[in-house]
């Protein structure tokens, strides 16, 4: 019983996820860490600083299809945006405007902004965010892949929901407000974020899955992750991307406002869960993905 | 024998004394049976001022209601207690201290409260018997320390007083027996009063009252380590373990102390050990507790049989499902024995191997530090050489040859190891010229400083830069510096004398990886048959139900 | 944060065409290791950065251990550490060359 055990992507690190994502040693970084692109404001603040700044960019190809990928470091300061990790992935959106690729994929692992930058953090947020757009604008498909420890928070949860298509794990977390957070702000009756079940009932791929806001729910495994990035690849290479018009906006905004309504009071994922069609609301947190998945395509 | 008319000898002083105890505690039973609301007043009743009392509570059960309720009794009428408990683990224990109604305590372990004992001691509030091992303990209570009133702590009783302890029966067998037969009050707090039990753990012929309490008793998951926190240097410290010392003398019983470095052995069995091909070879027969992160080598075949101290929250049902590896009652539930198990992993076992604080240039190793008065629980029993042994097995006798020293007459020799990183946190180091044990004596009074492990026991020491074995080292000298040889960049490490080192190394006294055919780059934590806690509950196929903290789903 | 570089002569490098190699995380506790080639064949640059000051005297004797078991001729070693202990900068190096040697 040895190793062929597969890869866990929740495990792994950046430059790992990325090694084992995409089609083997195809993956050609930008801005790598020889350069030393290090952030100048933790060097003020006497912290110590990651030679990429926390996230690897470059160019890959996944299953032949050419691609430019990003993969945040999760274990570096919370994989929070500084200046330089920002500029970096504005960098890596603009490049697809000019190269087109398949895709851009975001492999996001962060709390949102780094707080020790304050302005150039939020500044770098908000051109991630505009990045998306104009990139998507340019026909070129952005998917988030989310499965480590920081999940996708804060800004970068905004960044998320931007994308085109999120694929996540069990194990992944999807939110705006970080559950320390909205535990300090509003009280530990509103919200236990100590109570690690309900935060994943609450922000974690099954969830955002039932909700329909991710796509696929995989296995935390990284050729999960790159076999239904795949399919996607496919899928877009087949029908290239439009631009939403007016109307599909407008239809969209309705759907989302009935969703909004139609869970204005639920205040756990289990009443998501039941909503979807799941019966047995105390196992679905422990159904493995593939049943999961399995009966909630039923249910639809 | 003359005996004066004015002093008749009296052969049954005890049971009379309890004969006049029940018959006050009879206003507050009906039967053995105490009303909830009544336990206070019936404890008042029936302890004695100066009495030994044995509260029951290791890590993990605890007899927390009886503790509480004693602590409402009046001072007055119960105190200068000598109190005889296996931990001091609640804040109870302490208060109780604090009120004025306890003399002196003997006790095994107080972990969560050392630091508040400690200053007990210091304001001189309380003298301290002796630390002891638990099975060292428990034989006092047999010997002189044998308790007048024992509290304890059982899941169930029926209407006549016979308990079921269930999976978590721990030291009670050991404080009832002494207590009961040398007529003793026995009280039992319990979880639920039942019309039939599962099994009878303790006939009611021993038992002198019960109580129900208004909660379960609280069970604490001591045993239970999360795979996502254990570090590559612990996983190549276990390959050095498992390569190094359990290949190396085919262990095939033994005891784990617990800890994340040897939840990493148990988690390396079926993916390292199993590549090395050593199923079948080591780690089949165990005196342990039921540790999760054992599951994935149980359900890969390599374990033939656990017994357990005490269960382990959320095992239950995993275990009641495995009547072949643990010991289980014909109701389907564990037995454990805190004192059988200890005597097991002394004589029965040829491995024990725990973590520690800190070891010395002799190899002495202490848990102990200023400030803290913890004791040492199982450790010193299993830690220790079992010199009454006379079974032989491959392990004891090549460790005896090793050992042997020129003696003329042979003998085996436990095999006893430390495992610790040579740096913890904030670079405080585990190899020292001096044991803080030294300073704690003297501040506190001991008598000797307070040694979990002697060097003359310790056969292994592991780190992650190798293992020393020190049973072939002749002088005091080389001892040191195989000691030195695997201490790092300690200042103890870095004051070893090179030459030494490199000839005990020529002579495979001291060992590193590349010496072992272990590459260091393998050390990682795709290794581990199990990397998170969800990852034991797969491998139980949905069994094991780990407690809330654990969980995040 | 404490800077320091110590330099080390040795044995000349053995291959040439190595390209740059990183290893390891700045979290706490643990460590980044790059290693790239250094035009001076016999000697050896290790940079080290670290937020935990005052372990200079075990950060040279570790580092000077690493060179003499290993050839690290015409290489250059840059460190950002964040608090790791002996054993894991020790572990974290051997990886790192490991990785740059080898080209994976």
């Amino acid at each position: 019983m040895t190793n062929v055990r597969p890869t866990s992507f929740f495990e792994a690190t950046a430059r790992g996820r990325v090694a084992k994502l995409v089609d083997a040693g195809s993956f050609r970084e930008f801005c790598p860490p020889r350069l030393r692109r290090t952030s100048p404001h933790l060097a003020r603040l006497n912290a110590p600083v990651a030679f990429d700044d926390g996230v690897a960019v470059g160019s890959a190809t996944l299953e032949g299809y050419k691609i430019l990928i990003a993969a945040q470091e999760g274990k570096f300061n919370g994989g929070a945006v500084g200046e330089v990790h920002g500029a970096k992935l504005v960098g890596l959106l603009d490049r697809g405007i000019r190269e087109r690729p398949a895709a851009v994929l975001l492999l996001v692992d962060s709390g949102g902004v780094r707080l020790h930058e304050a302005n150039a953090g939020l500044i770098a947020i908000s051109e991630i965010m505009r990045g998306v757009l104009r990139t998507q604008a340019a026909g070129v498909p952005v998917f988030a892949l989310v499965g480590g420890a920081c999940g996708a928070f804060g800004g970068m949860g905004i960044v998320t929901r931007l994308c085109n298509e999120i694929i996540m794990s069990e194990e992944g977390r999807l939110g705006l407000s970080g559950p320390e957070v909205i535990e300090t702000v509003k009280g530990v009756e509103e919200f236990d974020s100590r109570d690690r079940p309900l935060v994943w009932r609450v922000t974690g791929g099954k969830v955002r899955r039932a909700l329909g806001e991710a796509t696929y729910l995989v296995d935390d495994d990284i050729d999960s992750f790159r076999s239904v990035t795949a399919e996607l690849l496919c899928r877009y290479g087949a029908k290239p991307l439009a631009v939403a018009d007016i109307d599909e906006v407008t239809a969209e905004h309705a759907r989302l406002a009935e969703r909004a309504g139609r869970f204005a009071t639920a205040r756990d994922g289990r009443e998501i869960f039941q909503a979807s069609g799941f019966v047995d609301l105390d196992e679905v947190s422990l159904l493995p993905v593939a049943k999961f998945n399995q009966q909630l395509l039923e249910y639809i | 024998m003359n005996q004066s008319s004015e002093n008749p000898v009296m052969w049954d002083a005890l049971s009379r004394n309890s004969t006049a105890r029940l018959e006050r505690g009879a206003a507050f039973a009906r039967g053995r049976e105490v009303a909830t609301e009544d336990i206070t007043r019936l404890l008042e009743a029936v302890i004695e001022p100066g009495d030994r009392v044995c509260i029951e509570g290791n890590n993990q059960k605890q007899a927390d209601f009886l503790s509480r309720s004693l602590l409402k009794t009046d001072p007055s009428r119960v105190r200068d207690l000598h109190l005889l408990q296996s931990v001091l683990a609640l804040p109870e224990h302490l208060d109780i201290i604090e009120r004025g109604q306890v003399s002196r305590i003997d006790f095994s372990f107080s972990g969560p409260q050392a630091g508040r004992l400690a200053a007990l001691v210091e304001q001189g509030r309380i003298t301290i018997g002796a630390i002891h091992t638990y099975l060292e303990l428990f034989s006092r209570y047999f010997i002189d320390l044998t308790p007048r009133v024992a509290l304890i702590a059982a899941q169930a009783a029926d209407r006549e007083g016979n308990l079921y302890t269930g999976p978590n029966t721990e030291d009670t067998p050991a404080i009832v027996e002494a207590t009961a037969f040398k007529s003793g009050i026995v009280i039992a707090q319990v979880n639920e009063v039942v019309d039939k039990l599962p099994r009878v753990d303790i006939p009611a012929d021993w038992v002198s009252y019960f109580v129900k309490a208004p909660t379960p008793h609280h069970i604490e998951p001591l045993f239970t380590r999360d795979p996502a926190h254990i570090t590559e240097i612990q996983i190549l410290m276990a390959m050095i373990a498992i390569k190094g010392l359990y290949a190396e003398y085919g262990i095939t019983r033994l005891n784990h102390g617990i800890g994340f470095d040897t939840a990493a052995i148990e988690l390396l069995l079926p993916t390292y050990a199993a590549e090395l091909g050593l199923k079948g070879k080591i780690c089949t027969h165990w005196a342990l507790n039921p540790h999760p992160t054992l599951i994935p080598a149980i359900e890969a075949g390599f374990v033939k049989s656990v017994h357990s101290f005490g269960s382990e929250v959320g095992m239950e049902r995993y275990i009641s499902a495995r009547p072949d590896i643990f010991f289980v009652g014909n109701d389907g539930s564990m037995r454990s024995n805190r004192a059988f198990s200890q005597a097991a992993g002394h004589y029965a076992c040829d491995l024990f191997i725990g973590s520690t604080l800190q070891i010395d240039l002799e190899g002495n190793s202490s848990t102990a530090t200023k400030g803290r008065i913890s004791g040492f629980g199982g450790a010193p029993n299993m830690g220790s050489d079992a010199r009454g042994r006379r079974h032989a097995s491959p392990a004891w006798l090549r460790a005896g040859r090793e050992g042997s020293r020129n003696r003329a007459m042979p003998r085996g020799r436990k095999l006893v190891a430390q495992i610790v990183e040579t740096n913890r946190e904030q670079m405080q180091p585990a190899f020292v010229e001096r044991l803080d044990a030294w300073e704690l004596a003297e501040s506190a009074g001991m008598e000797l400083p307070p040694v979990m492990i002697y060097g003359d026991d310790i056969t292994h020491i592991i780190t992650e830069e190798g293992i020393s074995n020190l049973l072939l080292c002749e002088t005091a000298e080389e001892r040191e510096q195989a000691i030195r040889g695997v201490a790092g960049y300690t200042a103890v490490g870095m004051g070893r004398d090179r030459r030494m080192v490199e000839n005990l190394r020529d002579r495979g006294i001291v060992r590193y990886p590349e010496d072992l055919g272990i590459n260091k780059r393998d050390a990682n934590r795709d290794l581990l048959a199990a990397r998170n806690i969800k990852d034991l509950v797969h491998a139980s196929g949905g069994l094991y139900s780990p407690p809330r903290q654990f969980r995040n789903w | 944060m404490e800077h320091f570089t110590l330099s080390y002569t040795t044995t000349p490098r053995l291959q040439e065409g190595h390209l740059p190699r990183l290893c390891g995380v700045v979290a706490s506790g643990n460590l980044e290791v790059l290693v790239e080639p250094l035009d001076a064949a016999d000697l050896c640059l290790i940079e080290v950065n670290t937020s935990a000051p005052g372990f200079r005297v075990i950060w040279e004797a570790l580092l000077s251990d690493f060179v003499e078991r290993n050839q690290v001729g015409g290489v250059q070693i840059s460190i950002n550490d964040a608090g790791a202990t002996p054993a894991v900068v020790g572990l974290r190096l051997d990886q790192a060359l490991d990785a740059y040697r080898s080209g994976l």
